[in-house]
């Protein structure tokens, strides 16, 4: 399918849209009518043609429109970009990477040229066009990490490995689910993991990090998380919640389904081979209820899902002021009907 | 001792000497001193002479922890006002050091924060330091929106010593920064917050 | 949910020797498919067919990390060889083709290091062939200490001198030369990291050493890659395959329950990084622990064997497998 970018914005006005393939393609994370935590990681894999799992590095109709974001989040406010100075040989493992697979998968868009160390690289709905010497960071216009994030679409953690843990040691956070790469930057796979609920007591993060541990060059694997959103805004950090937390409180009933989104985090985790670094790419998908409804499956399910939460889970994604009112506004299209296994469209 | 169920906060132990450390460090503030005096009788022969000692006694300054503390006839011993005012001179020592340097770190949890942190520049990993929590319970707290740190926060809601935010204290701890997560209080519904209560002193 | 090592097809390429008892082997992708890159100090496994018997030795790569392409690993024909580096000596031509592992570093440098102190033993040296290429092109402070037995054996020295001047030094023992790690380790700046790999001896030396200077145990790193010992043949029955297996004189637990078609996770095959911990359901006799993994309470309660270099000596041996 030809990919054709949206112009389009995720603050002040939102005139974030979905296409008609972009709902039917949106990972719907929820495989039954209830949610509690799982070490639900999976092979990352290519997927049917078409899906957000086709290619390794997803780049979809939204790709300027989320970098434009970035660039002003960055504008205002560069810390949500950070490396310790020991993740240098990280960061050009992730360049690689991700040029790599962007240039094979959308060689329309993106061209990557490699003659020994000197790298000639090309992005086409960006308009860059740029020469570089690979492990020479002063051959680019800032370090490699943020060089290639700003032309990636979604958040990426580097993670060192030492010690038998995961250290988060550098990032490009700027599309989070309120966490703070400033203030989490050096911490452990379990501290940066210490204020979501449940899951400790429960193991969860011990099986992933011992899994984690063991990811080989070559064979990432994937995980789905949600929360959601009030209007299409990818920025929900911390730092600027006094912005974005007033928006809880404009949602009625008659808006619900249009301003309020689904967020679902497609997290892969890979190897990188110099470096033995682990890099953490967090790619947002958002789709409004009312979208989302569209595919009458996610319509049931959804409504059944919020009801099983947790209290502590509910206030933990920050959902208390309105699950009612986005229960009600689904009720109308739960017709009670038995849903089939698995996320997927029937 | 400094019990908590917060998974990112450092857990503190009890000063114990290493007897295999060519060299000591020691950095205590006001009731820090005295796990540093506790230590003596467990200290190995020769102990003291091979141990810098930096004190800031803050509002112990009465108590005289610091003649206890220069009666130990450490290897150098110094004495400061303030944290910040003590922070150069850990620096130079730890510059200095070689492998086999053993630091400690007692006292209220900034002291061991900024200490923490200091040492990593040098290549310290945080989980080498020996560690012991006395006196104050009060919180370092950054803010997350305006960085800037507030000293001293004992209440469960405190309002920003920069950007003048009211700042609910997450239970959530960055070493790399020493302090805990401050996030605005009524960011949702502005004025719309409880009352501040006493948590910690 | 444990990730099995995959194994993928290389042509042998080139076959040079390096000393009188070191080869090394390079090699290629058998297809158009680059081979996966690694970082200083990966192994990977190679698997060796010797007529019926399936043979997994643990390489260090030798190869620059920084270059796209072969790989290159030594390998050094051991004294009393169980068969795999007879094999790669004897048998393993130019063009054969041989299955590896995709590479597992289990000998990271720490990154944050201020200085890397790197203590090498005889054929000890290869971990830290790839690992020099790295800290010497981002301009790492360094230093190798090289330890030989004699002239002869010190394999790739002529290059370490070429390519590392002033960063390495060289201990020959049939010349009276010694590396004392006792002055080694009482004069390293704070926030040095030090690697050692070699024969058990000088691993244990080296590290007791730094312990007993006050070193900091994050701050060592040894690589133990035990070839596993031979032994008393033995008996051992595999509860959840309904399977008895003989395992032979030179051959190990692990080799044995493969031969038997019973997969088990593993990743260094030297006891070191505890892939393959395995149940111990009944044990009517002695467990011979050769590994550096279980703790002395673990050997105490003997309940865990790793079956990559331990054995049996006894009547009835009953694994969880």
């Amino acid at each position: 399918m030809e990919l054709a970018f949206n112009e389009e914005t995720f603050r002040d006005d939102f005139t974030f849209r979905n296409s008609p393939h972009a709902i039917r393609r949106f990972p719907f994370p929820f495989h039954e009518d209830r949610y509690m935590y799982a070490v639900n990681i999976e092979p990352h894999v290519p997927g049917p043609k078409g899906s957000v799992y086709e290619f390794p590095i997803d780049v979809d109709e939204h790709y300027v429109s989320e970098m434009r974001d970035r660039a002003l989040v960055l504008r205002e406010d560069p810390l949500r970009c950070q490396a310790l100075p020991h993740m240098m040989t990280a960061q050009w493992d992730l360049l690689e990477l991700l040029m790599t697979a962007m240039a094979r998968d959308y060689p329309e868009h993106f061209a990557l040229t490699r003659d020994g160390d000197r790298w000639h690289w090309i992005n086409r709905p960006l308009g860059l066009d740029q020469r570089f010497v690979f492990g020479d960071a002063l051959t680019l216009p800032c370090e490699p990490m943020e060089y290639v994030t700003r032309q990636s679409q979604g958040d990426f953690a580097l993670l060192d490995h030492r010690d038998g843990n995961l250290w988060m040691d550098a990032g490009m956070i700027t599309t989070q689910a309120d966490w703070s790469l400033d203030f989490d930057i050096g911490m452990n796979f379990f501290e940066w993991h210490g204020p979501v609920p449940l899951a400790h007591e429960m193991g969860v993060f011990e099986r992933a990090l011992k899994y984690l541990l063991e990811l080989r060059v070559g064979s990432p694997v994937r995980r789905l998380n949600w929360t959601m959103t009030v209007n299409p805004r990818l920025d929900t950090s911390p730092e600027r919640y006094p912005s974005w937390g007033p928006d809880r409180l404009s949602l009625t009933p008659d808006n619900i389904g249009r301003k309020l989104h689904l967020r679902v985090e497609l997290q892969s985790f890979w190897r990188l081979p110099r470096s033995n670094a682990i890099v953490f790419p967090i790619r947002c998908y958002l789709i409004s209820l009312e979208d989302l409804v569209t595919v009458p499956k996610w319509g049931r399910r959804l409504p059944r899902v919020l009801r099983s939460l947790p209290q502590q889970l509910v206030d933990y994604k920050g959902l208390t002021r309105y699950r009612d009112m986005a229960l009600e506004w689904l009720a109308r299209y739960d017709d009670g009907a038995a849903t089939s296994p698995g996320g997927a469209p029937d | 001792m400094l019990a908590s169920g917060i998974k990112s906060r450092p857990v503190y132990g009890r000063l114990t000497s290493n007897p295999q450390a060519r060299s000591n460090i020691m950095v205590a503030d006001a009731e820090g001193a005295l796990a540093v005096l506790d230590m003596v009788a467990d200290a190995p022969d020769g102990f003291w002479a091979r141990t810098h000692i930096l004190y800031v006694p803050g509002g112990s300054a009465a108590q005289d922890h610091g003649a206890k503390l220069a009666a130990l006839a450490p290897f150098s011993w110094h004495e400061s006002p303030t944290v910040p005012a003590m922070l150069p001179r850990l620096r130079a020592l730890l510059g200095a050091a070689r492998m086999g340097t053993q630091l400690y770190l007692a006292g209220t949890e900034p002291l061991i924060g900024e200490g923490i942190r200091v040492a990593g520049e040098f290549g310290v990993d945080h989980a080498g330091v020996r560690t012991e929590h006395r006196g104050s319970l009060a919180r370092r707290v950054q803010c997350v929106h305006c960085k800037g740190i507030t000293e001293s926060v004992t209440m469960s809601i405190v309002p920003c010593a920069h950007c003048g935010r009211h700042l609910f204290v997450r239970d959530h701890y960055s070493r790399r920064i020493g302090a805990f997560q401050g996030v605005m209080i009524d960011a949702e519904k502005p004025g719309d917050r409880p009352p501040a209560e006493e948590l910690y002193r | 949910m444990s990730i099995r090592p995959r194994s993928s097809p290389v042509r042998v390429a080139e076959i040079v020797p390096v000393t009188p008892f070191v080869k090394r082997f390079r090699l290629a992708a058998t297809d158009a498919s680059p081979l996966p890159r690694y970082s200083g100090g990966a192994h990977i496994v190679v698997e060796m067919r010797d007529g019926g018997v399936v043979r997994r030795n643990p390489y260090s790569l030798t190869s620059s990390p920084l270059h796209d392409g072969d790989y290159e690993i030594s390998v050094q024909r051991a004294e009393v060889s169980r068969g795999g580096s007879v094999f790669m000596h004897d048998r393993v031509r130019v063009g054969d083709t041989l299955a590896v592992s995709a590479p597992v570093n289990l000998f990271m440098l720490d990154w944050r290091a201020r200085k890397h102190v790197l203590v090498a033993g005889g054929i000890g040296i290869t971990p830290f062939l790839a690992q020099m290429a790295q800290l010497s092109a981002e301009g790492r402070p360094f230093e190798l200490h090289y330890c030989i037995r004699s002239p002869e054996r010190g394999a790739y020295r002529e290059a370490l001198e070429r390519c590392f001047p002033g960063h390495v030094r060289f201990y020959c023992a049939s010349k009276g030369e010694r590396l004392d790690v006792t002055q080694l380790v009482a004069s390293q700046p704070l926030g040095t990291h030090l690697y050692v790999c070699g024969p058990t001896p000088l691993i244990d030396a080296t590290l007791e050493a730094a312990r007993a200077a006050g070193w900091p145990g994050h701050n060592l790193h040894a690589e133990h890659f035990a070839a596993p010992p031979s032994g008393t043949p033995f008996d051992v029955y595999l509860q959840r395959a309904g399977l008895r297996v003989y395992v032979g004189e030179h051959e190990s637990l692990l080799e044995a329950i493969e031969a038997a078609g019973v997969e088990v996770p593993y990743l260094c095959r030297g006891g070191a990084c505890g892939q393959c911990e395995t149940a111990v359901l009944g044990c009517d006799g002695r467990l011979q622990h050769h590994d550096h993994w279980l703790t002395t309470a673990d050997r105490a309660a003997g309940r865990k064997i790793m079956p990559c270099v331990s054995r049996f000596d006894g009547r009835e041996l009953v694994l969880d497998l």
